[in-house]
């Protein structure tokens, strides 16, 4: 079954954190990584204990931001939110993304057009 | 701006481990709880969902290794690691610390302090602004003393104004003798010796009074108030560091001396132009006073104009000296230092003679350190062979090669930073003690200290010796095979006897070291020996002098022999007095003391030849007393000077050997004999030969500088007078009567210092005692080292073929026999250490070859001796651990492992 899941890409990761904490609020380390699959509909490779050192990254650049608190079912959990540097980077790396899956999409829809096709020197 | 405070986060994070992973290992807890929560809820048994929540979670000590690693800096955290690892061992292998921590701070305390001196003398400018502009000039060394090695002030006066190259010229009287100012404060006048100096002396030096000012040329004009300048020790010890000196006045030699400034205590004249003296005061010297007619007084001192090299100086120099007049009013002596005003730096004048000395020692501690360095190696193969099992281990749980020799590097360098800390004290320590050795005729001694070069020497050593000693054990630890190591149970197999071989090999090296160490040491000692042997043509031992005040001026005495006749009425006093005096065998007066200062005066050829066109350095001169030759202890062939070789009768000449031999064969002499015969001192002024004494060492112990000539005080003016008496008891017993005598004759005689004429040989000597004890330690340290490491290697061996002996015992071997195969198996070790040692100090002692005083760098006797001590050294390292192989028991052999 993890044969055909996908390899998380170097980066993604974090991306993905940052765009699940907008869109989530305040939430605790489990949470992001079940969401992060659900969304993904469980196509992500992810062991769920890799989402850590991502969010210790993020904490140290000061993209998000930590407190202990207690869950719905009544867990102590920490809980992790946006800051507002986050919020930016968010926004730069959705941006960047978005660019290069464009020119990603364009690339491999690439047919083979004799016109286009360069010639040798 | 995010990275940065990422970099900040993640060094802080290294700091704060173990509350970090505390919150990890939580957050991780939560994790998987929530998560066991979700699939309960969703149907699944607990068990059931306990075992999903961790399929999904992935490994949790990965997660917490990543954690870390993204959180923390590795690198760092390892070293923490490390640090903390090697402490806790070390703790807990006392002896072993100890030992090494002992061993590295002798080896570097050792270097660092060597270091101190080398930069000090040889490395470090001297300590004057622009130092390296200073020239010292003076003509090629001769054998006339000082005499031939000082100017004239007219010399002076022409030198300034012939020459270009010069910001300004200076200099100072090179005659001055210890203990020339007495300082009346009521009571007993109190001795202390000043140094008259050019007007212009401190200005060239660049040297500022810590307080008041320095000389101006109006201090030296004739009948100029007296000034003085006072150096920074005496005016602690005798002014109370009288922080309102300046402008006081006080009676010196009889008049009212102004104190106008006090030295820095950085500045010691003694310690630069004459190593060994004290020197308590500076005062100016009148150049256009009586100095005018005393010929060859002062030393000259230079400071270049910016820009101006050494050769430009120099030709400078050349060009200048036929303008240059012995006296001005004598036209014939103008030109007369042509040739002889050579400016070479003030550097090499001051330190450059113990240039090779100072690489021979620093050498020397670097051989000390190299085999502190292999010893600390072996302790570190044999610690490192108990821990074998231990790497195997690590290596086994997936530490890399590069991970160990990084743990034992880390172990290195926490054993070397320690050694370092204690050898930083030690060298302190010595280099305190030396600083205050002011009777070591060596320059600069006072500035000894550790200083920011000393550190960064610290720091370099420190960390190569632990590559050094580190590298060795490292590589082997992690290189060694595995699977062996871990099989390596039983002794004499694969691992152990590889490091066996390193070990022998290593002691081996060490052994060499040290030979090479006792060789140049031998040879040191030898030569150190042979100078103290030298006749020296006068007996140092039981004999003392003491400088005596007299005064011997007559009004209206016009051509001095009122005068001599007070003087010899006030000798002739003060000797019977002194002799009287139980213990005194003999007494006499001179007004110089041989090893002290010279002069000489020119050179009387025997009445009515023609005199050569090529004439040698006129003889050292001294004005004695009668007796005087007879308390040296100087061999005497014909009269002494009689008390009845007034003025008025004919003048009289004492002459050594080697100037009677020379003049013998200017002429022809019955049986070359010249005592009887007249010389000719200048036109109408005969002197008669009465006696031929020895050649008498004057300027060194180790070799012979010039001839000497002896006039009589009764008919020549002295310039002083130091009573030498002989004696059978130590000479220092007598100190008190004596100075009680002279007191009595004299109220002002001053508190002088009675000093055992040893003293002036031991002052002479100094030098070469002090780097021969130097370079004896090393050896000893080396020689100890070795030892240290021979009975390492042997103990370890032995400890390791326990069962083997035991096995041969109980096959029938005697105690006897095993011990005797231990000893021969360390002496053998030993006996390729010093076959290997002697061949590298053939080598190495043409290194010191010049130091050597009457022994061949071939000495035959003492690489013998060496040989021998290393040998026996050896054996006796050997014999404990023989003694514990030949006591083992069979049966408890056999039982262990």
């Amino acid at each position: 079954m993890t044969a055909d899941k996908l390899d998380l890409l170097q980066g993604t990761l974090d991306l993905m954190v940052l765009q699940t904490l907008a869109a989530m609020g305040s939430l605790h380390g489990y949470g992001i990584a079940r969401r992060i699959e659900q969304v993904s509909g469980n196509e992500v490779l992810l062991n769920q204990g890799t989402i850590y050192a991502s969010l210790v990254r993020l904490e140290q650049r000061g993209w998000i931001a930590s407190s202990w608190g207690v869950s719905g079912n009544n867990r102590k959990a920490k809980f992790y939110a946006l800051t507002p540097a986050g919020q930016q980077q968010l926004t730069a790396d959705a941006h960047y993304w978005q660019r290069l899956s464009g020119v990603m999409d364009r690339v491999l829809a690439m047919s083979a057009d004799p016109d286009e096709e360069a010639t040798p020197a | 701006m995010s990275r940065l405070r990422r970099a900040a986060a993640r060094v802080f994070a290294v700091f704060r481990r173990r509350t970090l992973d505390r919150d990890l290992d939580a957050e991780l807890a939560a994790h998987i709880d929530l998560a066991i929560d979700d699939y309960i809820q969703s149907g699944l048994s607990p068990a059931e969902a306990r075992r999903q929540a961790l399929l999904h979670f992935g490994g949790i000590q990965q997660a917490r290794e990543h954690h870390r690693t993204t959180r923390g800096l590795m690198s760092l955290d390892i070293l923490l690691q490390d640090l903390r690892y090697t402490l806790r061992t070390l703790g807990r292998d006392r002896g072993f610390t100890a030992v090494a921590v002992l061993i590295l701070a002798l080896g570097i305390g050792a270097n660092i302090a060597v270091f101190s001196v080398v930069n000090t003398l040889m490395l470090r400018p001297l300590p004057f602004p622009a130092a390296q502009q200073l020239v010292w000039i003076a003509p090629p060394p001769s054998a006339c003393g000082l005499s031939c090695a000082t100017y004239s002030t007219d010399a002076y006066d022409e030198f300034r104004m012939y020459t270009r190259s010069y910001q300004d010229v200076t200099g100072y009287f090179a005659f001055s003798s210890p203990g020339n100012l007495s300082l009346n404060r009521g009571g007993a006048p109190i001795p202390a010796t000043g140094i008259d100096v050019i007007a212009n002396f401190f200005q060239v030096l660049g040297v500022q009074p810590a307080m008041g000012r320095a000389f101006t040329p109006a201090d030296a004009l004739n009948g100029a108030p007296p000034v003085i300048i006072l150096s920074d020790a005496w005016w602690r010890t005798q002014f109370n560091a009288d922080p309102n000196i300046v402008g006081k006045a006080f009676d010196i030699n009889g008049r009212q001396t102004t104190v106008i400034g006090v030295l820095p205590a950085a500045f010691d004249f003694g310690a630069v132009f004459q190593p060994g003296a004290r020197i308590d005061a500076i005062t100016p010297l009148n150049l256009y006073g009586p100095p005018r007619n005393w010929g060859n007084i002062i030393t000259f001192l230079g400071r270049l104009k910016p820009g101006i090299s050494l050769a430009q100086a120099q030709q400078d120099a050349a060009a200048a000296a036929p303008h240059m007049c012995w006296n001005n009013k004598q036209p014939q002596s103008c030109g007369s230092y042509t040739g002889s005003v050579v400016p070479v730096p003030l550097k090499d004048y001051v330190s450059g003679r113990l240039r090779r000395s100072l690489v021979v020692l620093w050498a020397a501690v670097g051989m000390i350190l190299l085999i502190a360095c292999v010893n600390l190696s072996n302790l570190l193969l044999a610690r490192a062979a108990a821990r074998g099992k231990e790497f195997a281990m690590r290596s086994a749980l997936g530490a890399g090669p590069a991970r160990i020799v990084r743990q034992l590097l880390t172990e290195s360098l926490v054993l070397s930073a320690a050694g370092a800390f204690f050898g930083l004290l030690l060298a302190a320590i010595v280099l305190h003690w030396l600083a205050h050795q002011g009777a070591v005729a060596l320059p600069l001694l006072h500035l000894l200290r550790i200083d920011g070069a000393a550190l960064g020497w610290t720091l370099l050593i420190a960390v190569t010796a632990a590559v050094v000693f580190g590298l060795v054990p490292g590589i082997r630890m992690a290189a060694g095979n595995l699977q062996e190591t871990l099989k390596d149970s039983g002794p004499g197999s694969g691992l152990g006897r590889k490091h066996e071989r390193v070990r022998s090999v290593l002691v081996v090296s060490e052994v060499a070291l040290a030979c090479v160490l006792l060789v140049g040491a031998g040879l040191l000692l030898r030569s150190f020996m042979h100078v103290l042997d030298v006749d020296l043509g006068f007996e140092p031992a039981r004999a003392a002098a003491i400088k005596v005040d007299y005064d011997d001026n007559v009004p209206g005495d016009k051509d001095g022999s009122l005068g001599a006749q007070k003087r010899t009425a006030i000798f002739r006093q003060v000797i019977d007095r002194v002799s009287a005096i139980p213990g005194v065998q003999a007494a006499g007066i001179s007004d110089y003391l041989p090893l002290d200062r010279n002069r000489s005066w020119g050179l009387p050829l025997p009445k009515g030849i023609k005199p050569p066109d090529k004439q040698p350095a006129g003889p050292l001169v001294y004005v004695v007393s009668p007796g005087y030759i007879r308390a040296m202890g100087t061999r005497l062939t014909g009269r002494d000077i009689a008390w009845s070789d007034g003025p008025k009768s004919e003048p009289v000449v004492l002459i050594d050997s080697g100037y009677a031999h020379y003049l013998a064969s200017l002429t022809h002499w019955p049986n070359n004999d010249a005592v009887g015969q007249l010389l000719d001192n200048g036109p109408g002024q005969p002197l008669r030969v009465i006696g031929v004494v020895d050649n008498v060492r004057e300027e060194s112990t180790e070799a012979q500088t010039g001839w000497q000539i002896y006039y009589p005080a009764t008919q020549t003016t002295p310039y002083g007078a130091e009573l030498v008496i002989r004696t059978q008891l130590p000479p220092a017993t007598l100190a008190n009567a004596v100075l009680r005598t002279l007191r009595e004759l004299n109220p002002k005689q001053t508190a002088a210092e009675f000093r055992p004429l040893i003293t002036l040989v031991d002052h002479a000597n100094s030098p070469r005692r002090f780097f021969m004890l130097l370079v004896a330690t090393f050896a000893a340290l080396g020689l100890l080292l070795a030892a240290l490491g021979i009975y390492g290697v042997i103990s370890y061996s032995v400890t390791r073929q326990t069962q083997e002996i035991g096995i041969r015992m109980a096959l029938g071997a005697s105690a006897g026999l095993v011990q005797r195969q231990v000893l021969v198996g360390t002496v053998r070790l030993a006996l390729i250490g010093v076959v290997i040692g002697s061949v590298a100090s053939v080598a190495a002692t043409r290194l010191i070859a010049s130091l050597l005083f009457a022994t061949s760098p071939w000495d035959a006797a003492t690489y013998v001796a060496m040989a021998v001590a290393l040998l026996a050294v050896a054996a006796v390292s050997g014999l404990l651990p023989a003694r514990r192989a030949s006591r083992i028991s069979p049966m408890v052999a056999l039982r262990a492992n």
